[in-house]
């Protein structure tokens, strides 16, 4: 797990929603940063195996942290966290292999 | 005039580039200085301007040494755009580039590319499970999201293996145990090259303290690892390893894994300019001269992007770059270059005496250029090193034929990760050299980007032919 340095203060605080659950961090925080920090490690299931995958570089370099919000595919690491942002689990083709569901996915 | 044009575009704005934009400018020249972050500084510097007493504490004074290059960028008349991916490059010094999803062109009578570094892949088993991350990464959380990892596993070999660790430990929140991989063998062919790092003592000093300050804190260490795998079924849950002839297990959610760094070489790719293999370093560095020059005059690079060094000789070699830019642009002449870059060099001297110590002494095991079949090599496209031999056996035998055959680097991060140990595996296959068989060709963009940014592009470029 990870703790955080100084606790959060009303004008510091965001609330934020990931697959439809609320969770909340600090102001300044990436996407990525505070999705581990709420004890969510996976983000992802890539689409070849659907295994899961989570932050690895934290540099934009590693693209294992993408995250869907408003319906375009972002780095969670290069994203920072708003006040009420609404953050998805992107598609994954897997997903559409094994579930055939008929949607369009946003991959990279 | 299609777009903004500027006598230098730098790109990057850690140590290296941020020093080369302040140089140029106090030469007069017109500077734009790219970076993808929303603050000045790299990796090495990152948020430095926004940093809390509390976590200055933790970071310690080489970071905050960053501080007083960041405040200078803000005074300058350096033209810094923040938060742009640069996403193309062109021979004729034009630089594409988007700022929230709309692209910008620009063009530079000289480019200076100081992109900086990459962790190398530390292809283990078990390094793709969530939970599982760079020490870098770790490090960049400490500093952009003030997060301090707990009981974390520190897996590798390297400088910042130990500098992290530290700086974990002045969190209040002591690593549970840190896995080295160099073995006696590495110190003692590190000993010949101690003389020469002794001319920078001061470094050597460092790396000592943060040595004692672990050993002071009972932090657990294991040196000469092997077997290492990370186990866990949907995330990381325990490292398993061999040391001292004995199987160890520790359990953590926590593995931060590094076995040093090694220049982003994207640009000078997608350029084509001229790489040499570093058999010290185990990667492929861009041809350069003293003074940063490439193989195409246009362009320079400085800092870790053409040789890794450090902050220090990173700083120093930024402003070198800029000097041999002014004068490539006619803003000073031969003499006055010579005679401005004459103290920096020997200063940038004394600062690199230390690296072909620290290059021997934590140099990558040779496990990790070899993973077993099942380990992933590409996390994008999931190719795994047995599939990556299949096909050399086949005859498949330089990168860019492998991407054809197994899609492996192909994904999104275009071989980031997993282009130099492609190159090792087809080298030990093929039983080729590292020159021969190359590296993986990098096309623009350089990152993903919606085709509307393509589009709009297009758009703005014939607006401003229309006016």
């Amino acid at each position: 797990m990870f703790k955080t340095l100084t606790s959060a203060t009303p004008q510091t605080e965001v609330a934020f929603e990931f697959d439809g659950q609320k969770f909340r961090a600090q102001v300044g925080m990436s996407i990525a940063a505070a999705l581990i920090l709420n004890g969510i490690q996976s983000l992802r299931n890539t689409p070849i195996s659907g295994s899961s995958r989570g932050p690895y570089c934290m540099m934009g370099s590693c693209y294992d942290c993408l995250v869907s919000v408003d319906g375009l595919t972002v780095q969670g690491c290069q994203t920072p966290v708003t006040e009420g942002l609404v953050v998805s689990r992107v598609g994954s083709c897997y997903a559409m292999q094994t579930n055939g569901a008929e949607e369009t996915y946003d991959i990279l | 005039m299609i777009s903004s044009d500027f006598d230098i575009v730098v790109i990057g704005a850690g140590p290296a580039g941020t020093s080369a934009a302040l140089e140029a400018k106090s030469h007069g020249a017109s500077v734009c200085l790219l970076d993808e972050q929303m603050s000045a500084g790299g990796q090495i510097y990152r948020n430095v301007e926004n940093v809390t007493p509390a976590l200055a504490s933790v970071l310690g004074s080489d970071y905050l040494s960053g501080c007083s290059l960041v405040d200078g960028l803000k005074r300058s008349a350096v033209d810094h755009r923040s938060g742009v991916v640069v996403w193309s490059i062109e021979h004729d010094g034009t630089v594409i580039f988007s700022r929230e999803n709309r692209a910008r062109q620009i063009r530079g009578k000289h480019i200076i590319i100081s992109t900086g570094a990459v962790e190398r892949a530390v292809p283990l088993p078990g390094w793709t499970l969530p939970g599982v991350i760079t020490a870098g990464a770790a490090q960049i959380m400490l500093k952009s999201d003030g997060m301090v990892a707990e009981d974390a596993v520190l897996v590798g070999s390297g400088p910042l293996l130990y500098l992290v660790a530290t700086q974990l430990l002045a969190a209040g929140s002591p690593p549970k145990a840190l896995i080295e991989t160099q073995t006696p063998k590495n110190y003692l062919a590190a000993l010949p090259h101690l003389f020469s790092a002794l001319r920078n003592w001061e470094q050597l000093i460092k790396g000592v303290g943060f040595l004692a300050e672990l050993k002071r804190a009972k932090v657990l260490r294991f040196t000469g690892a092997t077997d290492i795998e990370i186990q866990g079924n949907d995330v990381a849950e325990a490292v398993t390893f061999h040391a001292s002839g004995r199987a160890h297990q520790i359990a953590t959610d926590k593995v931060l894994l590094h076995q040093g760094v090694v220049p982003n070489t994207q640009i000078s790719r997608v350029l084509n300019l001229e790489h040499r293999y570093d058999r010290d370093q185990r990667c492929f560095c861009p041809v350069i001269d003293e003074f940063g020059q490439t193989s195409d005059p246009r362009f320079s690079i400085a800092g870790d992007g053409a040789v890794i060094g450090g902050a220090k000789v990173a700083g120093l070699s930024g402003k070198i770059a800029a000097i041999n830019a002014v004068y490539r642009i006619g803003r000073i002449d031969k003499t006055a270059r010579d005679q401005a870059a004459r103290p920096l060099f020997r200063k940038r001297r004394k600062e690199r005496a230390i690296r072909r110590f620290l290059d021997v002494l934590y140099a990558p095991p040779a496990f990790l250029f070899n993973p077993a079949d099942n380990t992933i090599v590409c996390r994008c496209e999931e190719v795994r090193a047995g599939e990556i031999r299949q096909w050399a056996a086949l005859g498949v035998s330089t990168p860019n034929q492998m991407k054809v055959h197994s899609r492996c680097g192909m994904g999104p991060c275009q071989s980031r990760n997993c282009g130099l140990i492609v190159t090792e595996l087809l080298v030990k296959e093929t039983c080729s050299t590292q020159e021969a068989v190359g590296a993986f060709r990098i096309r623009a963009p350089l990152k993903p980007i919606a085709l509307s940014e393509m589009a709009r592009l297009m758009e703005t470029i014939y607006e401003v032919r229309q006016q």
